[in-house]
C-alpha cells in the first residue's frame, strides 16, 4: 500500500545543505529546505513587485505603509520557513512558497481595494476602516497557530487517537452559530458567525478541518465495514444498508449547516470532502454514486424549500437578466463580477488600473474577479495552477506517506484546498451557483486565514513524514512486493 | 489507498480545468459583451477618463467643455452657459449616466465611434492620449438664450421650439424651469446625488425635456392643420362657415363655444368665411368644418404634418404626437379646435408652421450640424432631409396670409415695425376641470413672413403669470416675437 521514497532519491536534483553525506554512510536524504527557501525569495520578489505596480497605477507615493506591509510578510514566512527547518525538515519544499504567493498576491489584493474603497468614502465624506491592516494582524495570528500546530503535532498518527473527540468538537463548531441567537451569529445572511465584540469568527472554518480528522480516523479504523461488499447492481458492488450510516450522517449535516445556517458553501465543501475521503478509503465508486445521489436529491429539496437557494440559482442561470440585477439580493454582485473579468479580458488592466472595487466584497468572496479584472485571464489561470501545484504536492505526499490514516488526512487536506476553489471561483464565474465561501489565503477573513494555515501546518506534517528517512537501526529492505500482491509476469518460452 | 488517492487527484484535475475553459470563455470568448454592457460602469470610468469631445452652438459658443482635473477621473465636464442649455447638451453623470446630445452623441463624444478608429490608432501610436470628437450643434446661442430668458423672466413653465424652415436645423430648444448639469458632471459624489435628487423630486420637473418629451393639448393653433386639410380639399379661404356663438356637440347635450362665448366676426352676419375664422380663431366655425372634412382626411393632413410619427430622431428620441382615435362626430368636433384626445409636443408644433412656411414642404428636425474631428477637421456635415410635401405651394402661400391677418388680431409686445410675422395663438383646455384651470397658451409664427428665416411655437403651461385669463396671445406672443426677434438679420437688422 505504501509507496516508499527511496532513501535520498528526490524527484530534483537536491540544492546545497541536507545533502550533508559522510564518506562510508548512506547518504541522508535531501531536506531541501534551500529550494523552499529560494522559492519563498522568488514568491518574496513577485508579490513586492505587485505591491509596487499597485502603488504605481494608484499614483501612490512609495510610502512606509508600503514597507510595513511588505516587512510583515517577509517575517511572517521568515519564521515559517524557519520553523519548518526545525520540526518539519523533511516537508515538502514547495507547499510554503505556494502558501506564500497567495497570501501575498491576498494581500496586495486586499489593499489594492482599500485604496478604491477609501477614495469612495473620500468622495462621500464617510469613514472607511481598511482591510489590510487587520488581515496582516491576522496573518500574525495565523503564524501563530501554525507554529503551534506544527510544535505540537509532531507525528500526524497521534491525531489518530483524537479521532472522536476531534468529530465531536469540529460539530459542536459547526453547530454552535445554528444554536445562538441571530444577532451574535448572522451577518449577511448566513447564520456562521461567533460575533465576539472586537472580532468574529466562523467556527465552521475550523469545524472543516476537525471533521477531516474524524473522518481520516474513523474510517481507517472501521475500513474493513465499509468494504463488505453487499449486492450487486449494474456491475457496483452496493455497500450493505447499514454501512450508510456515516454517509447519511455526513448528509444530515450538510444539510443541516444548510437549513440553519444558510450556509450553501460549507455544507458543499463538508459533503464534498466526506465522499473524496470515503472513496479514498473504501476505493468503491458505489460510495461515490450514492453520495452524488443524495447530493442531488439534497439539492432538489433544498431549492423547492428555500427562497435563498432558488434566488441563487435564479442569480446563476440568468445573471444578466435585467430585473434580477436590479433587485435585492439579486445578480448585481455576480454580474459586476463578471464585468470586471470580461474588462480585464486576456491580460487585465493592470495591477491598480482597474475599478474592482465596483463589485461588493471584492476583498472577500469576490476577490478571485478582482484578481481576474487586474491580472486578466493571464493572471488568473496562473493563480489557479498555483493552487493546483499546492494541492497536488499535497496529494504527492498522501501518496507517499506510509500510513493509511496520513493518506486519508492528507487526501483529504488536499482536496478541500481545490474543492474550496472550486466553489468559489466556479460562483464567481457562475460555473456554479454562488455560495458565498472565501478563496483560500487570498480572501480577507481572519477564521479561513487562520483555519487554513493550520490545515498547510497538518499537511506540512505529512509531507515531513512522507520524506522522512524511517529512523531507528532496522536496515530497509530491498522494496519487494509481497507474493499476494506481485504482478504476474508474462514469461516467454525460449524458442 | 494510492490508486484512489490518484483518481481524487485527476477529479481535482478536472475541476481546475473545469474553472479554467469556463474562464476562458468569459475573459476571452465574451469578454466584449460583459465590456459593452451599458451597466459596467467600468467602462463609463474609462471613458470618463479620456478627453471628451465639445459641443458647439453653430455660431461658435461652447456649450459643453472638459477642464484637465487633478483626480482619477482627470476631466471634469462643464456647461459653461449652464440651465439654457441643458435640454440640448443634456448631463454627463458618473453616477446617473447621460442624457440628450451627451447621449445620443456618446460615440462621437468619447471617440468610440468608428469614424474616429484610424486617429484613436494613429494616437496609439503616438502616444496620445484618445480623444472624442466634437458635435457642433444647429443651436443659435442668441436664439437660444433669448428664448430661454424671456421664459425664465416671467417665471414661465413650457418651452420654445424654433426651426429654420428650409432646413430644418433646430435653431433654438428650451424647456422651462430648466436644470443646472455642472453639478451633475461632479467629480464629487455628493454633489452629484444632491443635485440630482434636487432635480428628480422637483415637482416642476426641471430634468424633463418638454419640448420634445411631453405632449400638450395644442389648442387653436391645431385649426393651421383643419385649414390647410380644408384648402387641400378644395375649400377657399372666403368659404362662409357657421359664425354661431356655439354648436351642440352632434350626440351630445355639451354646447361647444367660441372664446367668451362671442360671435365670429360682424354680429349681423351668420356666416364668417374661413379667413375670418381663423384670423379670429372661431371654435364653432372650426369644430363644423372638421366634421365636412371628416375624419379621414384630418388624419390624413395630420400625418402629413408630421403627426403620428413613432420614430423621429433629432437624434434624440421625439415622444409621439397624436390626434387620437376620433371615434363619433363629437370627437370631430372637438379635434377641430385642437382639443380632446389632440396632443402635440412643442417640436411638433413647431413643424407645423414650419412646413406652411417652406411653401408646404416638412424637413426633418435636426440638431446636429457638424461632426468635427478632435483636430476641428469636419467629419460629417447636416444634410437637410425633406420629411414629405404636408401641402401645396399655393395653398401653403394662402395659409400664410391667412396667419398673417391671425398675427393683426394678435395682442402681445414684442411687435417691430418692418416685420411682417404670420401666427397662430392656441388657448388650450386641459385638466379634469378645463374651466377653472388656467389654460396652455400657444403661439406659433413664423418671419419675415414672405421670405421665412425662422418658424417658432412656443407654449406656456397652465396661464403663464395670468392664470385663467390667460390666453396664447397676451402670454405666449410676446416669447415668441422676442425668440424671432433675436435672429441675427431679421427684419432687416
Amino acid at each position: 500500500m505504501a509507496q516508499p521514497v527511496p532513501v535520498g532519491a528526490g524527484p530534483a536534483t537536491a540544492t546545497g545543505q541536507g545533502n550533508n553525506s559522510s564518506p562510508g554512510m548512506q547518504p541522508v536524504a535531501p531536506t531541501r529546505r534551500g529550494t523552499e527557501l529560494w522559492m519563498l525569495a522568488f514568491a518574496a520578489a513577485l508579490v513586492t513587485s505587485a505591491l509596487t505596480l499597485v502603488s504605481i497605477n494608484q499614483k501612490q507615493e512609495l510610502t512606509i505603509q508600503i514597507l510595513w506591509y511588505g516587512l510583515a510578510f517577509f517575517a511572517v514566512f521568515t519564521i515559517a520557513h524557519l520553523a519548518v527547518r526545525k520540526w518539519a525538515p523533511y516537508a515538502d519544499p514547495l507547499i510554503l512558497p505556494c502558501v506564500a504567493l497567495l497570501h501575498g498576491f491576498g494581500l496586495v489584493m486586499i489593499y489594492r481595494i482599500d485604496l478604491a474603497k477609501a477614495e469612495q468614502a473620500l468622495a462621500r465624506a464617510r469613514e472607511y476602516a481598511p482591510s489590510a491592516p487587520k488581515q496582516v494582524l491576522w496573518t500574525a495570528i495565523a503564524l501563530v497557530f501554525f507554529l503551534v500546530v506544527l510544535f505540537v503535532v509532531r507525528n500526524h498518527r497521534v491525531l489518530a487517537k483524537y479521532g472522536y473527540t476531534a468529530g465531536l468538537v469540529g460539530l459542536f463548531a459547526l453547530a454552535l452559530p445554528a444554536m445562538l441567537p441571530a444577532s451574535i451569529s448572522e451577518a449577511n445572511g448566513a447564520k456562521v458567525w461567533l460575533k465576539l465584540g472586537f472580532f468574529n469568527i466562523q467556527p465552521g472554518e475550523f469545524a472543516k478541518i476537525l471533521l477531516m480528522v474524524f473522518f481520516a480516523s474513523f474510517l481507517v479504523s472501521k475500513r474493513d465495514l465499509f468494504m463488505v461488499a453487499g449486492r450487486r447492481f449494474l456491475g457496483m458492488e452496493l455497500p450493505r444498508a447499514r454501512d450508510l450510516g456515516p454517509i447519511l450522517v455526513a448528509w444530515g449535516v450538510a444539510l443541516g449547516v444548510l437549513v440553519f445556517e444558510k450556509d450553501l458553501g460549507t455544507s458543499l465543501l463538508i459533503f464534498g470532502i466526506v465522499l473524496a475521503m470515503l472513496y479514498v478509503a473504501t476505493e468503491r465508486a458505489a460510495w461515490v454514486v450514492i453520495g452524488l445521489s443524495l447530493f442531488i436529491g439534497g439539492c432538489l429539496v433544498a431549492f423547492s424549500l428555500f427562497t435563498h437557494v432558488q434566488q441563487r440559482v435564479a442569480n446563476w442561470l440568468t445573471p444578466m437578466d435585467k430585473d434580477l440585477f436590479e433587485k435585492l439580493g439579486g445578480s448585481f454582485q455576480i454580474a459586476q463580477g463578471l464585468f470586471g473579468l470580461g474588462t480585464g479580458g486576456m491580460a487585465g488592466t493592470g495591477l491598480g488600473a482597474g475599478r474592482p472595487d465596483i463589485v461588493p466584497e471584492a476583498s472577500t468572496d469576490f476577490i478571485t474577479a478582482a484578481i481576474g479584472e487586474e491580472l486578466g485571464f493571464i493572471g488568473l489561470t496562473a493563480l489557479l495552477m498555483v493552487y493546483m501545484i499546492l494541492a497536488m504536492r499535497g496529494l504527492r505526499s498522501a501518496v507517499a506517506v506510509r500510513d493509511s490514516f496520513g493518506k486519508l488526512l492528507g487526501g483529504g487536506l488536499s482536496f478541500a484546498i481545490i474543492m474550496q476553489l472550486f466553489v468559489v471561483v466556479g460562483g464567481v464565474t457562475a460555473l456554479i451557483p454562488m455560495t458565498g465561501i472565501t478563496a483560500p489565503f487570498l480572501s480577507y477573513g481572519g477564521s479561513s486565514l487562520l483555519a487554513n494555515y493550520i490545515l498547510i501546518a497538518l499537511l506540512l506534517r505529512i509531507s515531513d513524514a512522507a520524506r522522512r528517512p524511517q529512523t531507528g537501526s532496522r536496515p530497509r529492505p530491498v522494496q519487494q512486493a509481497p507474493i499476494a500482491e506481485a504482478s504476474t509476469v508474462m514469461v516467454e518460452r525460449p524458442s | 489507498m494510492n490508486t484512489p488517492l490518484r483518481r481524487v487527484g485527476l477529479a481535482m484535475l478536472l475541476m481546475v480545468v473545469l474553472l479554467l475553459a469556463n474562464i476562458t470563455y468569459i475573459q476571452m470568448v465574451n469578454a466584449d459583451d460583459y465590456r459593452a454592457d451599458p451597466r459596467n460602469q467600468r467602462v463609463l470610468f474609462d471613458e470618463y477618463s479620456r478627453e471628451r469631445g465639445k459641443i458647439i452652438s453653430s455660431d461658435g459658443k461652447l456649450i459643453a467643455t472638459v477642464t484637465p482635473t487633478n483626480d482619477r477621473l482627470r476631466y471634469l465636464r462643464q456647461y459653461p452657459l449652464g440651465a439654457a442649455f441643458a435640454p440640448v447638451t443634456g448631463y454627463y453623470s458618473v453616477r446617473y449616466g447621460s442624457r440628450a446630445l451627451e447621449r445620443s452623441e456618446k460615440e462621437i463624444l468619447d471617440g468610440s465611434d468608428d469614424r474616429l478608429f484610424v486617429r484613436r490608432l494613429s494616437d496609439l501610436i503616438t502616444g496620445r492620449d484618445p480623444r472624442g470628437g466634437n458635435i457642433q450643434t444647429t443651436i443659435d446661442s442668441r436664439i437660444q438664450q433669448t428664448a430661454y430668458d424671456a421664459m425664465t423672466a416671467a417665471n414661465y413653465t413650457g418651452s420654445v421650439v424654433a426651426i429654420r424652415p428650409q432646413t430644418g436645423e433646430i435653431l433654438a430648444m428650451v424647456s422651462t424651469p430648466s436644470y443646472d448639469p455642472n453639478p451633475l458632471s461632479s467629480h464629487d459624489g455628493d454633489e452629484q446625488e444632491k443635485a440630482y435628487r434636487a432635480y428628480a423630486d422637483d415637482k416642476l420637473k426641471p430634468m424633463l425635456n418638454r419640448a420634445i418629451q411631453e405632449t400638450y393639448p395644442p389648442g387653436s393653433t391645431f385649426k393651421l392643420v383643419v385649414t390647410a386639410a380644408a384648402l387641400e380639399d378644395g375649400v377657399t379661404k372666403d368659404a362662409q362657415l357657421t359664425a354661431a356663438n356655439s354648436v351642440q356637440l352632434p350626440g351630445t347635450r355639451t354646447d361647444l363655444e367660441n372664446f367668451n362665448g362671442g360671435h365670429c366676426g360682424p354680429n349681423d352676419q351668420a356666416t364668417a368665411s374661413l379667413e375670418t375664422a381663423l384670423a379670429l380663431s372661431c371654435n364653432t366655425a372650426f369644430a363644423t368644418l372638421a366634421d365636412q372634412l371628416g375624419a379621414d382626411k384630418l388624419r390624413d393632413q395630420a400625418a402629413k404634418f408630421g403627426i403620428g410619427q413613432t420614430d423621429l430622431q433629432i437624434p434624440m428620441g421625439v415622444e409621439e404626437s397624436s390626434i387620437g382615435p376620433l371615434p363619433d362626430a363629437a370627437s370631430i368636433y372637438q379635434t377641430g379646435i385642437g382639443q380632446r384626445d389632440v396632443r402635440l409636443t412643442p417640436l411638433q408644433d413647431a413643424m407645423i408652421v414650419s412646413a406652411i412656411a417652406n411653401g408646404g414642404v416638412l424637413m426633418r428636425p435636426q440638431l446636429v450640424q457638424k461632426v468635427l474631428a478632435p483636430d476641428l477637421s469636419e467629419m460629417s456635415k447636416f444634410d437637410a432631409d425633406e420629411l414629405g410635401r404636408a401641402m401645396s405651394t399655393s395653398n401653403a402661400g394662402v395659409l400664410r396670409d391667412m396667419m398673417k391677418k391671425s398675427e393683426e388680431n394678435t395682442r402681445g409686445n414684442g411687435k417691430v415695425n418692418g416685420l411682417t410675422i404670420a401666427s397662430k395663438t392656441g388657448t388650450a383646455e386641459h385638466g379634469t376641470d378645463p374651466k377653472n384651470t388656467p389654460p396652455h397658451a400657444w403661439y406659433v409664427a413664423f418671419a419675415p413672413a414672405d421670405n421665412p428665416q425662422i418658424a417658432v411655437a412656443v407654449i406656456v403651461e397652465s396661464g403663464g403669470n395670468r392664470g385663467l385669463a390667460a390666453t396664447g396671445g397676451s402670454v405666449a406672443a410676446s416669447v415668441g416675437r422676442a425668440t424671432i426677434n433675436a435672429m441675427p438679420g431679421i427684419g432687416g437688422r
